[in-house]
Order: structure tokens, then C-alpha cells, then sequence
């Protein structure tokens, strides 16, 4: 009994503490990388090298005032962002970690967070409606069309994926990658690679991530659907936007890339070098680059100091994980993270490179594109995967 | 099998619980100044033209359908596709069928003009 609550539990109130200000630092990579694309510096006030910007931002939002417009259908409009959170954190129930890292393992995982996804879109269209204005609504509409649109395409690439996997249990779909010997995406001889683009793709367009960010197109409709949200009901929608990107992002590595399984599990003698020695150098690396290269740099004594704890921190965990003991636990954890971290880069990428769509396009895409392709695809999956 | 949602649903509390929690201490943390022209619906610094419950366009309408439409099939394809390696290839000449009638849905609805976006 209690081995089976202890993991759970320790799990849930991880989340529930840690994505908040996970998400806060997402932001901070967001705004960094995308400083560096644009050749400037991105955030370097609050802290050294602006490290300290996500706590000042949660302060700020926890104590600004919050306004609800006098048109807005009040009770509708206090809920609408909480049932954007709720769905979006209670899909992190499946998600598993590692084999025991997870919340729950039932056996309809994948379809339980398709589903809350469903349900997501709710809360976005209740709040552009409740708010009884103009460019919400237009916002809310936008989205919902956007939104169904690309749940069908990405229903399709999961169809693909699921086949291979012959399960939609999250923990067993990673089982069975490793007692078939292949992430589902190089499976059926390269077939199933478009299927995962078509569900990436589509993914990106359920989360309102550029370019298809048309729900909230800042340039025309000032904030879209959250345009009369302020303070901490804001904050709500932009957790359950980083806790959605997340979750795809963690859909894409279980189905797709292996969940927690290292590169090559099967070949015995790459376990030190990658279970070691990558986890080190990622940590390490930039941990003693912060303490020689970037803290002397830094003319402000206190950042300065903040620099060198930074680097010493991430050094230490460098050094904590290539205890074997701990390595053991940290290892598969740490793999899935880091293929989480990738994606997580790759949606920030795109923002950073590719121009919004205009709206006739972007359901062009949906409709007249990636559903053809989908369907086209599930059909070359089920053949070439039966030969 | 069933207690295996049962984290699930713990969770499920936790997570109405936490913006819960999250927006009753921010009321105590936050001002409260009451302002009129604060409460208006926002409209880039002037007075809003009209309620925003007017007419919009039917395509919207069109999209939801077609979307109920499609989902649905693709719900069908969830059994077939878990079952997909017991089946075999007569699970795949099945799924196939099914597709093809949906390829011709497709179709229709496209010759139709139902998916261009004016």
C-alpha cells in the first residue's frame, strides 16, 4: 500500500511545486535563445545574466490587481483559466518519467491526455467568449477552429505511432521500444518518420506556438483571447500553455524517441559513457564554464558571487550524478528530460524563425495538407508495417 | 486494473486545488482600487462600438461539423490500431476499406468547397 502511494504522491506534489517555476524558467530560455537569435542579450537585470527574472516575474504577478470587466459573464469568466490549468497539469498524471517515475500508469494514457486536450480548448474558448469584447471573442473563435482542426491531424500521427506499439498505456509504449529494439520513429523502414512530423506539427498548432500562434496574433488582435485577463488568472493561461507544450513534447519523446530509454539500451558497453558521462559533461560543462569564463566578466560583485554559486551548483550536480547509486535512479529520468528539453528548443526555434501564417493558410494546412498526409500515412504504415 | 486510476484522480483534486489556492492568497497579497474605467471592455483606448455578441462567420460552424465528423473516425482507428499486429492483414485490408470511405468523405467535402477558407 504504501509502496505503491509513496511514488505517486512524492510525484504529484513535485509537479504541482515544480512546474510552476519550471515554466518560469522556460520562459527565461525562451527569451534568452530567442535574444541570441535576434543578436542581443535577452533579460540581464535581475540576477546574474537575469537568472533571477522568473521569481520577479511570478512576485509581479501575484500582486498585481485583478480586473474583471464589467461586460464579462463573471462566473464563466473565474473559471475559464482554471480549467486551462487543470487540464493541462492533470495530463503530467501520465506522463511517466521514468519506469517508475509517474503518477499513473493506466492503460489508456494516450487517450486520457488526448482527451484533456480536448477539454483544454474549452477553457480557451469560454474565456474569449465570457470576456464579452471584441477581439476575445475573435480570438476564442480563431482558436476553436485552429484547434479542432489540428487535433484531427494529430490523432492521426498518434494512430501511426499506437500501431507500432500495439498499447496506449504511456509505460508500456517505452517497454515495448525496448524489447522491440527501435524508437517507434525509425520504425516500418522510415515510414513512420512523416507520421511523427505530421503529429509535431500539429502539436505545435494545438499549442498555439508560432507560427501558428493566430489565437493570440499580438499584431491584430492585441492578446487574442486573454486579451482581458490580468495579474494571476493571466498567469493561469500561460501556465496551462507551458504545461501543454510539455506535455506534447513528452507524448512526442514516449511515443516516438524512447521515452526514458538511453540512445542504444540494448548495446551493454555504451552504459558508462552515456549514462555517465553525458549527464556529467551537460552539467558539468557549463557549470565550470559560468565559474572561469562568464563570472569573471561580470563587474557587479553580487552577480558575480551568484554566478560562481550557479556554476559551483551545477558542477555539484555534475559530480552527485555519476555516483553509481544514484546514477541508477537518475539516469532514465534524466534521458527523458533531456529529449523534453529538445523539443522544448525546437518549438522556442520555430518562434524564432518562421513568420506567422496567415489564417486561409494555416487551414489550408490543417485541412487540405497534414489530414491527407495523415491518413496517407496510416495506410503506408499498415501495409509496409505487416511486411 | 481500476486502482490504477485511483493516483490519477488524487491528482485530478490537487490540480483544481492549486490555482484554487493560488488565486485566494494572491487576494490577499494584491490591491483592490476600484476605478470605473477600469472595469470597461478594452478597445485600444476608446469606447467599445457595440457588444461583442454580434454575427460571425458561418464557416466556423462549417469547421466544427466537419471536425465531429473526423474525429469520430478517428477515434474508430484507436481499436484497430492497438489490435493492429493480432489482426493481421485482414485487419489491414479492413482498415483500409474504412479509410477509403473516408478518403471519399474527403473528397466530397472538398469538391464541395466545404474546407476552402474565404
Amino acid at each position: 500500500m504504501i509502496e505503491f502511494w509513496l511514488i505517486p504522491v512524492v510525484m504529484m506534489l513535485v509537479i504541482v511545486g515544480l512546474f510552476p517555476p519550471i515554466a518560469g524558467y522556460i520562459v527565461l530560455v525562451e527569451r534568452k535563445v530567442l535574444a541570441d537569435m535576434q543578436v542581443r542579450l535577452g533579460p540581464m537585470r535581475v540576477g546574474p545574466h537575469g537568472l533571477l527574472q522568473p521569481l520577479a516575474d511570478a512576485l509581479k504577478l501575484l500582486l498585481k490587481e485583478d480586473i474583471i470587466p464589467r461586460d464579462s459573464d463573471k462566473g464563466i469568466f473565474y473559471v475559464a483559466p482554471i480549467l486551462s490549468m487543470f487540464t493541462a497539469f492533470v495530463a503530467f498524471g501520465v506522463v511517466p518519467f521514468s519506469e517508475q517515475f509517474r503518477i499513473a500508469d493506466v492503460n489508456v494514457g494516450l487517450l486520457v491526455i488526448s482527451a484533456l486536450g480536448s477539454v483544454g480548448i474549452l477553457g480557451i474558448v469560454l474565456g474569449g467568449w465570457s470576456s464579452n469584447s471584441h477581439y476575445p471573442l475573435l480570438g476564442a473563435l480563431r482558436s476553436s477552429a485552429q484547434l479542432v482542426s489540428y487535433e484531427l491531424a494529430m490523432g492521426l500521427g498518434l494512430v501511426c505511432g499506437v500501431m507500432s506499439a500495439g498499447t496506449l498505456s504511456m509505460v508500456q509504449i517505452v517497454r515495448n521500444q525496448q524489447t522491440q529494439g527501435v524508437w517507434y520513429v525509425f520504425d516500418n523502414w522510415g515510414a513512420m518518420a512523416p507520421a511523427f512530423l505530421i503529429f509535431f506539427i500539429a502539436a505545435v498548432a494545438e499549442t498555439n506556438r508560432s507560427p501558428f500562434d493566430l489565437p493570440e496574433a499580438e499584431s491584430e488582435l492585441v492578446a487574442g483571447f486573454h486579451t482581458e485577463y490580468s495579474g494571476f488568472r493571466w498567469a493561469l493561461y500561460m501556465l496551462a500553455e507551458y504545461g501543454n507544450i510539455f506535455v506534447v513534447s513528452a507524448v512526442s519523446v514516449t511515443l516516438f524517441w524512447g521515452g526514458w530509454l538511453r540512445p542504444f539500451p540494448s548495446v551493454g558497453w555504451l552504459e558508462v559513457p552515456l549514462n555517465y558521462g553525458v549527464p556529467f559533461l551537460l552539467f558539468a560543462g557549463p557549470g565550470i564554464a559560468s565559474i572561469v569564463l562568464l563570472a569573471p566578466k561580470l563587474k557587479y560583485a553580487p552577480h558575480r558571487y551568484g554566478m560562481l554559486v550557479v556554476g559551483g551548483a551545477l558542477t555539484l550536480v555534475g559530480a552527485i550524478l555519476l555516483i553509481p547509486a544514484v546514477n541508477a535512479v537518475a539516469a532514465a529520468p534524466f534521458w527523458f528530460l533531456l529529449k523534453v528539453a529538445f523539443f522544448l528548443y525546437v518549438m522556442i526555434w520555430f518562434r524564432g524563425t518562421f513568420p506567422r501564417y496567415r489564417y486561409d493558410q494555416l487551414m489550408d494546412i490543417g485541412w487540405k495538407v497534414l489530414i491527407p498526409l495523415g491518413l496517407g500515412t496510416i495506410a503506408l504504415n499498415a501495409v509496409v508495417g505487416m511486411i | 486494473m481500476l486502482e490504477g486510476y485511483l493516483p490519477l484522480f488524487v491528482f485530478l483534486v490537487l490540480c483544481i486545488a492549486f490555482p484554487l489556492a493560488a488565486l485566494l492568497v494572491g487576494k490577499a497579497l494584491r490591491p483592490s482600487v476600484f476605478a470605473p474605467a477600469k472595469l470597461e471592455s478594452y478597445e485600444c483606448g476608446i469606447e467599445a462600438v457595440g457588444g461583442a455578441r454580434g454575427r460571425y462567420s458561418v464557416r466556423f460552424y462549417l469547421v466544427a461539423i466537419l471536425f465531429v465528423i473526423f474525429d469520430v473516425e478517428t477515434v474508430f482507428l484507436f481499436p484497430w490500431a492497438v489490435r493492429y499486429k493480432q489482426l493481421g492483414w485482414f485487419g489491414v485490408a479492413e482498415a483500409l476499406v474504412f479509410l477509403g470511405i473516408l478518403v471519399v468523405g474527403y473528397v466530397w467535402a472538398y469538391k464541395k468547397g466545404a474546407l476552402e477558407w474565404v
